[in-house]
């Protein structure tokens, strides 16, 4: 960029008029695109759920599948949480080098996009010709117990990397002191490292309590007769409309209801801190149990979390050597439209990711640096909203919203829009935690030095920071690329994930082996990004 | 009862050797401090006796119990840390009794114990705060009652005081004595403020480079330094470099740039022999203008600084060596910039070392 004209923005930034302005924009456009939409969306179809209330059997199957939705995304989160805190603690503190290749390798399922994941898992758990041969047949049909796990799976990844960032911040000095008065390893955990790290675990939970109650295209693979939220809404949107309202009012309720006690409850929610069992916690604390353990750990890592994630790889790599993979290339049908969805999810993650840079940014720094006062910590708790709020009910109310007052919207800046509000958050977060990081002092010091508030952006806490955005920036790409609920509710045009629930399901005549080449295709793809961002990271990222 | 010994203990860190080979011997109910420069291995050493970290080589006894394999929790020790780790999920009350709770005290056994240290350090008013709510000082009586109230009789400190504000540290380090006095405790205290560990300990072990370099009580380190280090850092000294030019029976003459003589006890070094002559500041005495005498060396007063107590002058001396010299500024003369002055001590007042062989940049060196 022109010096000059740096020179003239850095200048007009100490305006206070300039610096309002942009955060001014901010967070009106975070009110009318991410906020605002997916709620009054519903609010103006609220009439319609009279239908529902006349029609007992559609009434039970909606409350039946809003239950299912809450009975899995509970048993799941808790489920993921017991499992990732012993994995995270084998990664954040084993001193071994396979410690960091466990790192990667964790981060695996979360990458993949959720499409292909739930193909690989009924490819893992349910098609009897591959694993389930052994064992005589299917191990696990679709239905609740698939879709427990294939949620299981993707939270996985995302719960050890929330509690391993939270046992790496923590002081180890907590530990040596509960050591040195007497408490042996289990007991030091039980009691001094969950109960500070606590917050972490709630967050954790709730991570993977929104990814549970949100996701769809994975699930409808999966799901076989099985309903849930998501699933009903997907089924019912074109005949019953007041049925989807209504489940979706019903999601974001009781969703926020549970949110709302967990903050509340959590925070009072005594971890068992008062008693100890010295004899017993003595047996547990030593090498036989904890080798235990690792292996326990270990053994579900590998056998219930990645090697159903990767499954479908297989099927791809024999599709290598059919005429499937010419045909492929050749982009004959089915694999035109194919191509044409990979390149509208990618092209979309891309705008997407840009847009979150562009309005998320100076949000961040009005959460991270309390910039607009007391309205500041308000906001912090608005960004959450959209995160908590299932995605397919998000997409259809956000299309009642732009259907009702912008007829002519195009479905693109449908995707868009959808898409921005469910990564939005994410990308917020992430940044405002990295910006909160930086020492206040570091931005006084450049201020006193005589930089504009433009400057010290561009000098301190951009370079600062980029690592993290870069994260952010993935995270959003890959969130975007795998989205399928909201997506499916908005538009006719097919995503990549789209078009591989529908080859799951049969609605386009393809093989198996196609199957496997279309998720290997987007595995490679994520493969790459993973790597990128690690080669990346790893460089001078860490300050 | 816990007296500690070390048997050449040696821990590395890669190619770090931070604790390098060290036998000591702690004897029961002492107060002794470990005393070095930060990095000297020192808070490494209380580590390994606490259990927190596996020595390479060595035996560690606490009493007479091998505890090379015991792990921290049943080495029956009070450990403080530097920045005192409470717990800050647990208010002064849960943070005290942590240690009677998961020994598996009865719970009556646990409350009366946490009422008794809470008392001895006077924080009693307070048991219902959180960490956060207290100041440092208080932090670090609630640290050391907890580290108590888990019924420990050896009681490590590390570097306990180090974050505390000048005049706090100065009221609690008496304050911590006296209890390891009273409930008969061996204490284990590191350090590196010197004049910390001078006021308070029976007995210091000063570390340099991961080696204990001399233990002894305040006044025999201070009285009779073996090593220029050791002088340097305990009390601090000017250092005159010279040969040797003649030996007598007890005494040695020194010959300094520019051909001063001084005499000084001679330790067993030979003429000729490059050596250091290690002077305390306050070991001088000043007399105006330029006088003649044993070990009178004339000068002019360069730089005063009033330090309330003291009075402290740099001197050139007429061979351009510059010294600090420290005099009561009660008692006596005050001399001004630019004075001419003569400065004399006694010869059995200086302490006589071999030039070091790492140079004296090295030698003195504190990171």
């Amino acid at each position: 960029m022109p010096r000059k004209f740096v020179e003239k923005l850095d200048k007009l930034s100490s305006k206070s008029a300039v610096k309002y302005g942009v955060y001014l924009t901010a967070v009106v456009l975070f009110f009318a695109l991410i906020l605002v939409p997916p709620i009054l969306g519903i609010v103006i179809k609220w009439e319609t759920m009279q239908e529902i209330f006349g029609n007992s059997e559609l009434l039970t199957r909606a409350l039946n599948a809003v239950s299912n939705s809450f009975v899995v995304a509970v048993a799941v989160s808790a489920l993921d949480v017991a499992a990732g805190i012993p994995m995270a603690w084998l990664i954040a503190r084993s001193r071994s080098r396979w410690a960091n290749v466990l790192d990667t390798l964790a981060d695996v399922p979360f990458i993949v996009p959720t499409a292909v994941l739930g193909y690989s898992l009924l490819l893992f758990w349910y098609n009897p010709k591959t694993v389930s041969e052994i064992f005589w047949g299917s191990l696990v049909s679709p239905g609740i117990f698939l879709v427990a796990l294939l949620h299981f799976t993707f939270s996985y990844p995302v719960v050890v990397r929330v509690i391993v960032g939270a046992l790496l911040d923590y002081k180890i000095e907590y530990e040596q002191a509960a050591r040195t008065l007497g408490a042996p390893p289990f007991t030091t955990a039980r009691t001094v490292t969950l109960g500070i790290i606590k917050p972490s675990l709630i967050a954790a939970f709730i991570l993977a309590f929104a990814r549970s109650i949100s996701e769809t295209g994975a699930t409808m693979m999966v799901a076989g007769a099985f309903e849930n939220g998501p699933i009903f809404i997907q089924n019912t949107k074109d005949t019953y409309v007041g049925a989807t309202v209504f489940v979706s009012l019903t999601l974001i309720v009781i969703s926020c209801l549970i949110f709302a006690m967990v903050r509340v409850l959590g925070g009072r929610l005594k971890l068992p801190i008062k008693g100890a069992w010295p004899t017993i916690e003595r047996k547990i604390s030593y090498s036989k149990a904890v080798s235990a353990r690792n292996s326990v750990t270990l053994f579900i890592f590998f056998v219930i979390v990645l090697v159903p994630s990767l499954f479908a790889a297989l099927p791809a790599f024999e599709a290598l050597f059919t005429d499937i993979f010419p045909k492929a290339l050749s982009s004959a049908y089915p694999w035109d439209s194919y191509w044409q969805s990979l390149v509208l999810s990618y092209s979309l993650g891309a705008t997407v990711t840009f847009l979150n840079i562009l309005i998320g940014l100076p949000m961040a720094i009005i959460v991270a640096r309390k910039r607009l006062g007391s309205l500041s910590p308000i906001l912090n708790t608005l960004i959450d909203i959209p995160i908590i709020v299932p995605s397919v009910a998000l997409g259809v109310s956000l299309r009642f919203f732009w259907k009702e007052t912008v007829a002519f919207i195009s479905e693109d800046w449908l995707l868009i829009f959808a898409h921005l509000a469910i990564t939005y958050p994410y990308f917020v977060r992430s940044m405002a935690a990295a910006i909160e990081r930086i020492s206040l002092e570091l931005e006084e010091a450049s201020r006193t030095l005589g930089a504009k508030p433009l400057c010290v952006f561009r000098t301190i806490v951009f370079p600062l920071t980029k690592y993290s955005m870069f994260s952010g920036a993935i995270m959003v790409f890959t969130r975007s690329v795998s989205e399928t609920g909201a997506t499916l509710a908005v538009a006719q045009r097919k995503t990549a994930p789209v078009v591989l629930v529908e080859w799951v399901k049969g609605k386009v005549a393809v093989s198996p082996l196609e199957i496997g080449l279309g998720c290997g295709f987007l595995i490679l793809i994520s493969f790459i990004i993973l790597l990128t961002l690690r080669l990346i990271v790893r460089g001078k990222g860490r300050y | 009862m816990p007296d500690v010994r070390l048997v050449n203990v040696t821990k590395r860190f890669g190619k770090i050797v931070a604790v390098d080979n060290v036998s000591l011997h702690i004897k029961d109910k002492e107060y002794f401090s470990i005393l070095g420069p930060s990095g000297c291995g020192k808070t490494t050493l209380l580590r390994l006796i606490a259990g927190l970290i596996e020595p390479d080589e060595g035996e560690i006894y606490i009493g007479d119990r091998l505890v090379n394999d015991v792990p921290p929790e049943d080495r029956d020790i009070g450990f403080v840390f530097q920045t005192f780790a409470l717990f800050p999920h647990m208010n002064a009350w849960e943070n005290v009794t942590y240690g009677p709770r998961v020994k598996g005290f009865d719970v009556k056994k646990a409350e009366r114990i946490g009422h008794e240290v809470l008392e001895m350090v006077r924080l009693h008013e307070r048991l219902d705060a959180f960490p956060h709510e207290l100041s440092g000082g208080m932090m670090q009586r609630i640290a050391v009652a907890r580290a108590l109230a888990a019924g420990a009789k050896l009681l490590l400190l590390d570097e306990p005081l180090g974050h505390l504000d000048a005049k706090v540290r100065n009221e609690l380090r008496y304050e911590i004595r006296r209890m390891a006095k009273d409930l008969e405790l061996t204490a284990i205290h590191v350090t590196h403020d010197q004049s910390e560990a001078m006021a308070i300990s029976d007995r210091i072990a000063v570390m340099k480079k991961g080696k204990v370099l001399q233990v002894g009580t305040p006044q025999e380190l201070y009285m009779n330094p073996k090593s220029i280090f050791v002088a340097h850092f305990i009390g601090g000294a000017n250092f005159l470099e010279g040969f040797i030019a003649d030996v007598t029976d007890k005494t040695a003459t020194i010959e300094l740039r520019g051909g001063l003589k001084i005499q000084a006890v001679n330790k067993g070094l030979n003429k000729g022999e490059r050596v250091v002559l290690a002077v305390r500041p306050e070991v001088f005495t000043i007399k105006r203008g330029e006088r003649r005498g044993t070990n009178s060396i004339s000068g002019v007063v360069e730089r005063i600084a009033f330090e309330g107590t003291n009075l402290r002058y740099e001197v050139r001396l007429e061979n351009q060596d510059l010294i600090v010299v420290v005099t009561p500024s009660l008692s006596c003369e005050w001399f001004n910039m630019g004075e001419k002055i003569t400065v004399s001590f006694q010869p059995e007042n200086a302490h006589l070392f071999a030039y070091p062989e790492v140079g004296m940049r090295e030698e003195l060196a504190v990171e």
